[in-house]
């Protein structure tokens, strides 16, 4: 077994992990960092990321409206010190990434252009065209090329973190070129793995986002918080799954039904306007939206498509211009995979899986219960997106909480206490045996990995839809159990050590099963209805009773344990959410 | 191929054929192209030894020009002629790949960055035309 | 019509001593699947040791680039159906080691990314409080060039890449360009130093073909040739005016 050992190791090559490795290469060059990701850094799902990043930029805008729109957005159960922490620090990071290079669009004076977005109630959403996410993953990526201290494993998949003595100590990885498992030791370990869309069968979410991070957290001891707030995006492509940014809303696309008619304006969203109107219609936030969008589907308002029912995104009135200078990859999208060209059709859309609100439970400073482990982005819950997260916020929160990481990194770091290495290193030996007896060797394995991910993702569909109630979340709990005994008795075609991409999706699906259990278990236990999780039975948010973040500790065999934890309130009272009017 | 060991990477290193620019057409005209070369020196050349035979006598340009009349040589002349214009028109087609790519602030249509070179061709061509004809 | 077609798929395993070969398997044709909904169809139902790079099957995380009948490709982007009714050959990139199967070493292209130093350089200490002014004019001059998703279809086109490993590339050349064209970077003297080097610039012959395959529209060969004006009037005025450098 090979052995290396760094300063601290970040686990994930996305744009929470990338700003956290420069943000430690900058504050001290002497701090040996390493990053280990399973795909090569540009492709990391913060690519796909496409409508912007907010943050307060106009004189007329306040980091105070930022915050309520958050809070109100997240339906009170984001953390108000965090979300106050993210609103004040995200334009200075915004800015950082404009010296790095980054293509923001621009106003004709050469200043940041910014656009309005859903449920903000000014505009202060930073953008490149619609491919922000794409520009900034690349602007990060290039600039950490200038940090010959940033020390990259590249195609590595990480299997376990390495806990001794209370704390984590760094990591066993498969290296996959080779095959080689390596021990990464790390006085500090930053988990910035992103999502878990994967868990369910529609999602805008990439191939990789299979809750690695989250997974490997939990194992360790580190609580889920949040777990049941799954985001539908309103707007994605029927079967590919495929994300039309809300930019396309924000820019004056409306959504239509079956009859052309507008109908968010029965969702208690506002009245329909010919322009865009903030924190109305069009620019609700994505729960209220998603559910509207459902609400016609029950009443057969909608379209009835090969891949389920749907309802239009219509964009026409926009003019080619606008569309081609604005929205150019939702034009370059629809075109590949609907044959449809928006400026003349409208797009046929439907609510998908998009994100996790939910993930490792971390304090503001993106410290997790356990020490030496630390946790950014999709795959951290700190929370500032609560039961909802407004759009172009999570690409603020990579930046704001990626540096926060690397620098509470660092302090760990510096103070961490002499490791027992023997210890270390036979635990990592223990898991590389179990690499190798449960799946590389194993011969007598019988289920089909593709089998479980399917039947897990329609259990997970039909219990953590957009609806939910107590039996169906039963059900797929029980389903969950049952594949997650299943999935100990996989079987593999691939033996081999090279570029063994049959044993990541093993353990992938061993990772997703872990993760979907935490969700469906917390959904069950948290009977109201608040932003992202609608109880069919408990009709109502109970701020008596769940103002309050649900965190979910693994136990060794059954179900895992669900805590409460009190949200932090500090200027504003609990309140109605209230949209278009 | 050497053996594989376990944890060393064994690669397999395609190598290109000999004969690569035969693969697909870009490739060809790539290669007809860069092989216009040729024929661009051979006119060169031709043109010297021309402008020798007018230098010495009559004689010895009325022998160049019969020779020039050969079936053969007008041939080999045409494919040089056709292979000098594929010269010229890839290397003006090119123009817009480089320079003014942009004027006030809109990208410049291709046409309009390799126009100036055509005109010039073309006026040049008609000079010459009219000193031949002897209207010049 | 009929409803599935033939994908013969190149297959290499360094470790059962084969030599590479393609493998034929059967797969739907559905007028909606693109090719690399062929190849999870193998992955999945028929031969789970496919090896194949894929991530966001939306045509902006560039891993999934393949030769698909001979063409530099991005499978996720495209149909299936174009290449009715097959036979469909799919292999790996061109003028890469091949890993396993589909599956290229990229290593080398990470270095040369690496080597035209791809951020933003600042000769001053000039750390404005707020952004850098840039216009709309400013930005569409590179902005074109920031497109690429390093998905190395330029390479796997270019002839010159796999007859002279050492050439930089289209991709990586065009990225310097990129920050060369941008107004807030001062690094241009540093990337002529390493781009216009007969391994950079000069080694392009002017194909063309990278240009053709690339799915973004970035046009790294129009960025070779511009770079290779820059550096000469570069070189122009360094050898008129040798103190003139500035």
């Amino acid at each position: 077994m090979e052995t290396s050992s760094h300063d601290i190791l970040i686990i994930g090559g996305g744009g929470a992990g990338l700003r956290a490795a420069i943000e430690i290469a900058e504050q001290d060059p002497g701090i040996d960092v390493a990053m280990v990701s399973k795909v090569y850094p540009m492709r990391s799902h913060t690519v796909s990321a496409e409508g912007g990043a907010a943050g307060v930029a106009g004189k007329d805008d306040t980091i105070d409206e930022h915050c309520y729109d958050t809070i109100s957005g997240s339906d009170w159960l984001g953390d108000q010190d965090a979300i106050e922490f993210f609103c004040n620090e995200i334009p200075k990071e915004l800015l950082r990434l404009e010296h790095w290079g980054c293509p923001w669009s621009r106003e004709p004076d050469g200043r940041i252009a910014v656009r309005p977005f859903g449920g903000m109630k000014k505009m202060r959403t930073w953008f490149a065209a619609d491919k922000t996410g794409f520009h900034m993953l690349h602007t990060l990526f290039q600039t950490s090329l200038k940090f010959n201290t940033i020390v990259r494993y590249d195609e590595t998949f990480v299997t376990r973190l390495l806990v001794e003595d209370g704390a984590v100590r760094g990591v066993v990885a498969i290296e996959l070129r080779t095959g080689k498992i390596r021990a990464i030791q790390a006085k500090a370990v930053i988990i910035a793995t992103g999502g878990c869309g994967r868990v369910f069968p529609f999602t805008t979410n990439a191939n990789i986002c299979t809750g690695d991070g989250m997974a490997l957290a939990y194992r360790a001891g580190a609580p889920l918080k949040d777990m049941e707030m799954v985001q539908y995006h309103p707007t994605g492509l029927p079967f590919t799954g495929i994300l039309i940014t809300e930019a396309a809303r924000a820019e004056g696309g409306w959504l239509l039904n079956k009859d052309g008619y507008r109908f968010l304006q029965d969702y208690d969203l506002g009245k329909p306007t010919p322009a865009p109107v903030f924190r109305s219609m069009e620019l609700g936030p994505r729960d209220r939206v998603s559910q509207a969008i459902f609400g016609e589907f029950e009443k057969g308002r909608a379209f009835h498509g090969p891949y389920g029912d749907y309802v239009h995104l219509d964009l026409r009135h926009l003019g080619e211009h606008k569309i081609e200078s604005r929205l150019p990859m939702v034009r370059e999208l629809c075109l590949k995979y609907e044959n449809i060209d928006p400026v003349r059709e409208p797009i046929p859309i439907r609510p998908v899986q998009h994100y996790m609100m939910g993930g490792v439970h971390t304090d503001i400073d993106a410290r997790t219960p356990l020490p030496g482990l630390f946790a950014a982005g999709e795959a951290a819950c700190v929370s500032i997106n609560g039961a909802n997260r407004l759009g172009s916020n999570s690409l603020g929160e990579i930046l704001v909480f990626g540096a926060r990481a690397g620098r509470s990194a660092v302090e760990s770091a510096r103070n961490a206490s002499a490791a027992n290495e023997t210890a270390i290193l036979a635990q990592a030996r223990d898991e590389e045996r179990r690499v190798e007896e449960r799946f590389l060797r194993r011969t007598d394995g019988t289920e089909k990995i593709t089998k479980l991910r399917e039947e897990m993702q329609r259990a997970m569909e039909k219990g953590c839809g957009i609806y939910r109630e107590r039996d169906s979340l039963a059900e797929s709990a029980n389903k969950i159990g049952e594949l997650r005994e299943r999935a100990g008795n996989l079987a593999l075609d691939d033996h081999s050590r090279t570029f063994n991409t049959q044993l990541t999706s093993a353990l992938e699906l061993g990772y997703m099963l872990d993760v979907a259990e935490a969700i469906v278990h917390s959904a069950l236990d948290r009977e109201e209805s608040r932003g992202a999780h609608q109880r069919r039975d408990f009709a109502k948010r109970d701020d008596q009773k769940y103002l309050a973040h649900s965190v979910a500790h693994r136990s060794a065999d059954g179900p895992p344990r669900i805590e409460y934890l009190p949200v932090v309130i500090t200027r504003w009272p609990p309140g109605e959410r209230v949209y278009g009017r | 191929m050497p053996q594989y060991t376990q944890y060393q990477p064994k690669e397999h290193r395609p190598k290109m054929s000999a004969y690569w620019y035969l693969d697909n057409w870009h490739y060809l005209r790539y290669a007809l192209r860069e092989s216009s070369s040729f024929f661009v020196a051979y006119f060169c050349v031709l043109t010297l030894v021309q402008l020798a035979a007018l230098g010495t006598n009559a004689t010895r340009y009325a022998r160049f020009e019969a020779f020039m009349a050969h079936p053969a040589m007008i041939i080999v002349n045409a494919i040089a002629l056709a292979f000098f214009l594929l010269h010229a028109i890839t290397w003006f087609n090119l123009v817009p790949r480089v320079m003014m790519r942009q004027i006030l602030a809109r990208p410049t249509p291709d046409i309009i960055s390799s126009a100036p070179n055509y005109l010039v061709w073309f006026g040049a061509t008609i000079i010459l035309a009219l000193f031949i004809t002897g209207v010049l | 019509m009929s409803d599935t077609i033939i994908l013969e798929v190149a297959r290499f395993n360094p470790e059962d001593g084969g030599e590479p070969s393609y493998q034929s398997f059967e797969v739907p044709l559905r007028p909606d699947w693109m090719v690399l909904d062929g190849l999870n169809h193998i992955k999945d139902q028929l031969d789970g040791s496919l090896a194949f790079r894929w991530s966001c099957r939306m045509g902006i995380c560039g891993s999934c680039g393949m030769m698909v009948n001979g063409v530099p490709t991005l499978t996720c982007e495209t149909l299936l159906m174009n290449y009715a009714p097959g036979p469909v050959r799919v292999a790996p990139l061109d003028h890469f080691p091949v890993v396993k199967d589909l599956v290229v070493d990229l290593d080398d292209f990470l270095a040369k990314l690496q080597k035209v130093r791809p951020w933003v350089v600042r000769k001053d200490d000039f750390k404005p409080a707020r952004e850098f002014m840039q216009s709309p004019a400013q930005l569409e001059a590179f902005h074109q060039f920031s497109l690429c998703i390093n998905c190395t279809l330029c390479y796997a086109a270019c002839p010159v890449s796999g007859l002279d490993p050492d050439f930089i590339g289209p991709a990586a050349i065009a990225l310097a360009h990129r920050y060369n064209l941008d107004s807030r970077d001062q690094g241009i003297e540093d990337r002529l130093d390493i781009v216009s080097q007969h391994e950079g610039i000069w080694d392009c012959t002017v194909v063309g073909e990278c240009s053709v395959v690339c799915p973004k529209h970035v046009d790294p060969s129009l960025a070779i040739q511009q770079f290779k004006l820059t550096a000469t009037k570069e070189w122009f005025k360094s050898f008129l005016l040798p103190r003139g450098k500035h």
